[in-house]
C-alpha cells in the first residue's frame, strides 16, 4: 500500500507535493517520462499573432493601447481579439506575438490571482510583483528553449505609484516612460518619446489619449498586420479601465497614385 | 463507553463486532468539542458564521480567521481541529484550481463536495492515518445558484438549506428550522446568522468568543468575502439585543 | 509502558477526540527554555533565555534570522527548529525571487503550520517537537505569531513559550494593553520583565543567557542599523544597556512551584 496520502487520487500535477509530505530521500518521481524526448520539437515560430502594444505614463497613471487584430501569417484572421488584459485591480498586461501563448499566460495569471485572493490576508500582487513573476516565467521558458512567444507590457498603478515595464520571450526586461512592442517599437516609440518624455507629470488623460491614438493611426498606415479597431486601457488610482473596442477614421485617397494600390493601367 | 478497552477502537482500519468504526466516531468527538459553525443558504446567497472560542486575551482580534476562502466563489468553515481544517481547505483549493485548469470554469459546489468527501473518506480506511477531526461546511454560488454542503469525518456529505456543526449544532439547527431560509435575502441572513451564533454560545460554560461572518451574494459580486465592518457591527449589535429579550 | 491505550501514535483519536501524541509534542516545547515576544505599533521584539550544558559549554542558540523582515525564537528541539527555519528561509527567498516581494509573514507561519499538521495525521513520523515565536514586519506593520507542533498558528499582541512560560504570560496579560504605544526601549523592558518571570529562583538575566531580537527602527542603544530596521539579534555586551533598564524585583514573587508543573494542563487547541 502506498501510505502517502498525496498519492491518493491527486487529480493532476502528480509530482506536486504542496505540503511537503515526503521525506526528501523517498520522494518518488512522478514526472513525465517521454521516451521520444530527443525527437520533440519546441516552438520555432509564432502562429496566430498580435502586433504592437503601446503604453505611456501620464499625470494620473498609465495608458495602454492595442488593436483587435490577430493575424494568421499575412491573413487578417481574427478581428475581435482583446490584447489588453486586466490582472487584479491595479494592473493591465498587453501582449504582442503568439496569441495562444498569451492566452496561456492569462490562465497562469488567473490561477495566481485566485491563489492570492483565497489567502484573504490583505496582501495582493501589484504590477511590480506581476512583472517580476512574468519575467521569471518568460526567462524560465526560454532557458528550456521553449519560449512563450510574446512581448508583454505590464502597466499598473498601486500605492500612488505608476509602474510601466516590458518583458519578452527572452526574459529581457526594461522600464521607460513610453513603451511599444513589435512594429510600434520602430514606428511609434520615437513619436511617443517626443510627446511624453519630460511631460509625464503634466499630461492629462485627454492629451495622452490624443497622442496614443495618433500613434495607433500612424501604425495602421504603416503596419500591414494592424487594424483600425482598437482598445485603450487606463490604470489610475480609480482602478483599471479597458475601453470598448472603437474604430478610427482613415483616408486612403492619397494612395491612389501609388503604384500597386490605385487603379494603375500599367 | 463500551468501545473503550475492547481493542476495536485503536485504528480506523478496524471494525467492531457490531460493525462500527470507533476511530471515526472519536473524530466526531473532536468536532463536538469545538466552537459552532453554521451556514445559511438563502434566496440570493450564502452566509457562513462561526463562534470562534478565544483561548487567550493576548490574541489579536480578527487576525486568526476560521472561515477560509477556497475559490472566488467558495467559502469553507470548519469545526474541529483547526489544523485539519487548513489541510482540507488547501486540498479544496487544489481541486478548485485543477478544475479551472481543465475546464476554464469555476468549480461546481456539488463536484467540490464530492471530491472532498472522497478525500476525507480515504482517511477512514487505513491504520496508517487518522480520520479528519473536522466537519466542514462548504458554501458558494455556482450555475445552480447558492449551494451549501457539509462533509463529515466519515466522508459522507449532504446538501443543506441551513447547516450547523460543532458544539452548539442542535440548538442552531432548531433555530434555523424556524426561519424561512429560501425567502431571506443574504443581508437578512447575516443578521440571523449572527443572532444564532450569539444564542448558541454558552456564556456560563465557555471562554470568551469572537463572532466571524462571511458571505457570498449579489452584493459581493459573487465573491466570498468577510462581511463588511458596518454590517458586521449592525448584526453583532442586533444579535446581542435579541439575546437580552430572548432571556 | 504507555500512559494509556490511546497515546501510542498520531493516528489514534482518544474516545474524547483528543490526540495524545500531539499533546505530548506540545510538552516537548515546554522542555525548552522560555522565549517571549511582543509588539508595539512600530516594533516587534523577541527575548529568549539561553541554556548551556555546563561551565565549559557555549549557550544554545535560541533565535534565528529568516529574512530581513522575519525572525524567530524557538523552544523545544533545536534540530527540528533548524529544519523548519530552513524551510521558512526557502519560502522567503522564493517569494523574493519569483515576485520581488518580501514574503507575507502570516503565509510563512501558515506554511510551516501546514507542514506540521501532516505529522499529526500520518503514521511513521512524529510531530515536530518545537514551538516558534515569529516576528515579522510587512505592509500591514509589525506582527507576532506563535507556531506550535499541533499545526496551529495564531497572531498575538504578546506571547511566551517554553519552560515556565505561564508566568511570563501572566505578566504579559497584565500589561499588554499598554504595549501598542511603547517605545522600543520600554517594549524590551517589558519583555525582560516577562522573561525574568520564567527564571528559577536563584537565577538572573545576564549578558550571557539572554538574547534579544528586534524588528523596527534602531534603539538609542544601537548603532549602524539601517532605517528599514531589519531583523537583528543582540547578544553579549550589547544587551547590557537594556538589562540596566530593568526594575529590580523588590518583593519576591508569589512562590511558584519550580518545574514545568506550574503550567496549566496542555491541550491541543481546536
Amino acid at each position: 500500500m502506498d501510505h502517502f496520502p498525496t498519492n491518493w487520487g491527486r487529480p493532476r500535477n502528480d509530482a506536486y507535493d504542496a505540503y511537503g509530505t515526503y521525506p526528501i530521500a523517498q520522494r518518488p518521481y512522478n514526472g513525465p517520462k517521454d521516451t521520444f524526448e530527443a525527437g520533440v520539437q519546441r516552438t520555432q515560430q509564432p502562429i496566430v499573432t498580435g502586433t504592437s502594444v503601446l503604453a505611456l505614463k501620464y499625470k494620473d497613471g498609465i495608458m495602454m493601447a492595442a488593436d483587435n487584430l490577430a493575424s494568421y501569417g499575412s491573413l487578417a484572421r481574427f478581428k475581435d481579439i482583446e490584447r489588453l488584459y486586466p490582472v487584479g485591480n491595479n494592473t493591465v498586461i498587453g501582449a504582442g506575438g503568439d496569441m495562444s501563448d498569451f492566452q496561456y499566460i492569462q490562465s497562469l495569471l488567473d490561477s495566481l490571482m485566485i491563489e492570492e485572493f483565497t489567502a484573504q490576508d490583505g496582501h495582493s500582487l501589484g504590477p511590480k510583483e506581476i512583472h517580476e513573476y512574468l519575467s521569471q516565467v518568460m526567462y524560465g521558458r526560454r532557458s528550456k528553449i521553449n519560449p512563450l512567444w510574446n512581448s508583454l507590457i505590464v502597466g499598473g498603478f498601486k500605492d500612488g505609484k505608476r509602474f510601466l515595464a516590458y518583458v519578452d520571450l527572452l526574459g529581457t526586461t526594461y522600464s521607460a516612460s513610453t513603451l511599444a512592442t513589435g512594429y510600434g517599437a520602430y514606428i511609434a516609440q520615437p513619436l511617443l518619446r517626443k510627446a511624453i518624455e519630460g511631460y509625464e507629470d503634466v499630461l492629462t488623460e485627454e492629451q495622452a489619449e490624443k497622442i496614443i491614438t495618433e500613434c495607433l493611426k500612424v501604425l495602421f498606415y504603416r503596419d500591414a498586420r494592424s487594424l483600425n479597431k482598437y482598445q485603450i486601457a487606463t490604470i489610475t488610482d480609480k482602478g483599471v479601465n479597458v475601453s470598448e473596442s472603437r474604430s478610427m477614421e482613415t483616408t486612403w485617397s492619397f494612395a491612389e497614385g501609388i503604384r500597386g494600390y490605385g487603379s494603375q493601367t500599367q | 463507553m463500551t468501545s473503550i478497552g475492547t481493542g476495536y477502537d485503536l485504528s480506523a482500519s478496524t471494525y467492531s463486532p457490531d460493525g462500527r468504526i470507533f476511530q471515526v466516531e472519536y473524530a466526531n468527538k473532536a468536532v463536538e468539542n469545538s466552537g459552532t459553525a453554521i451556514g445559511l443558504r438563502v434566496k440570493d446567497g450564502i452566509v457562513l458564521a462561526v463562534e470562534k472560542l478565544v483561548h487567550s486575551k493576548l490574541l489579536v482580534p480578527e487576525a486568526n480567521r476560521r472561515i477560509q476562502t477556497v475559490d472566488r466563489h467558495v467559502g469553507l468553515a470548519t469545526a474541529g481541529l483547526l489544523a485539519d481544517g487548513r489541510q482540507l481547505a488547501n486540498r479544496a483549493r487544489d481541486e478548485s484550481l485543477n478544475y479551472r485548469d481543465s475546464w476554464k470554469q469555476p468549480i461546481p459546489l456539488k463536484y467540490l463536495a464530492d471530491r472532498l468527501g472522497l478525500y476525507v473518506q480515504v482517511y477512514t480506511l487505513y491504520s496508517s492515518v487518522r480520520p479528519f477531526g473536522i466537519s466542514t461546511i462548504v458554501g458558494g454560488i455556482d450555475e445552480n445558484g447558492p449551494t451549501l454542503y457539509v462533509i463529515e469525518p466519515s466522508g459522507v456529505f449532504f446538501g443543506y438549506h441551513g447547516a450547523a456543526v460543532g458544539k452548539g449544532k442542535q440548538l442552531a439547527k432548531t433555530e434555523m428550522e424556524k426561519l424561512k431560509l429560501s425567502e431571506l435575502t443574504t443581508r437578512q441572513a447575516v443578521m440571523e446568522a449572527a443572532r444564532i451564533i450569539h444564542l448558541v454560545h454558552d456564556d456560563a460554560k465557555e471562554k470568551d468568543f469572537e463572532l466571524e461572518l462571511s458571505w457570498i451574494g449579489d452584493e459581493t459580486n459573487g465573491l466570498h468575502l468577510p462581511v463588511p465592518k458596518d454590517l458586521f457591527e449592525e448584526a453583532d449589535k442586533a444579535a446581542r439585543a435579541a439575546l437580552e429579550t430572548f432571556e | 509502558m504507555f500512559r494509556n491505550t490511546y497515546d501510542s501514535d498520531n493516528t489514534v483519536f482518544s474516545p474524547q477526540g483528543r490526540l495524545h501524541q500531539v499533546e505530548y509534542a506540545l510538552e516537548a516545547v515546554k522542555q525548552g527554555s522560555a522565549a517571549v515576544g511582543l509588539r508595539s505599533k512600530t516594533h516587534s521584539v523577541l527575548l529568549a533565555l539561553k541554556r548551556s550544558s555546563g561551565e565549559l559549554a557555549s549557550y544554545q542558540q535560541k533565535m534565528f534570522r529568516i529574512d530581513d523582515h522575519v525572525g524567530i525564537a524557538i523552544a523545544g528541539l533545536t534540530s527540528d527548529a533548524r529544519v523548519l527555519s530552513n524551510f521558512m528561509r526557502q519560502q522567503a527567498m522564493s517569494s523574493k525571487m519569483v515576485f520581488n516581494r518580501p514574503a507575507p509573514v502570516n503565509r510563512l507561519v501558515s506554511a510551516i503550520a501546514d507542514k506540521a499538521q501532516v505529522n499529526t495525521q500520518e503514521y511513521g513520523r512524529r510531530p515536530y517537537g518545537v514551538g516558534f515565536l515569529v516576528i515579522g514586519l510587512d505592509q500591514s506593520g509589525p506582527h507576532l505569531y506563535e507556531f506550535s507542533p499541533s499545526g496551529n498558528s495564531y497572531e498575538y499582541y504578546a506571547m511566551s513559550i517554553g519552560a515556565r512560560s505561564q508566568s511570563a504570560k501572566t505578566y504579559l496579560e497584565k500589561y499588554y494593553e499598554s504595549f501598542a504605544d511603547c517605545s522600543l526601549e520600554e517594549l524590551i523592558k517589558h519583555g525582560l520583565h516577562a522573561l525574568r518571570e520564567t527564571l528559577q529562583q536563584d537565577k538572573a538575566l545576564n549578558v550571557n543567557n539572554t538574547s534579544i531580537g528586534i524588528l523596527g527602527p534602531a534603539s538609542v542603544h544601537e548603532t549602524g542599523i539601517p532605517p528599514s530596521g531589519s531583523f537583528r539579534i543582540l547578544e553579549g555586551e550589547s544587551i547590557q544597556p537594556f538589562l540596566d533598564t530593568m526594575v529590580p524585583k523588590d518583593v519576591p514573587p508569589p512562590a511558584a512551584p519550580s518545574g514545568g508543573a506550574a503550567d496549566e494542563d496542555v491541550q491541543m487547541q481546536e
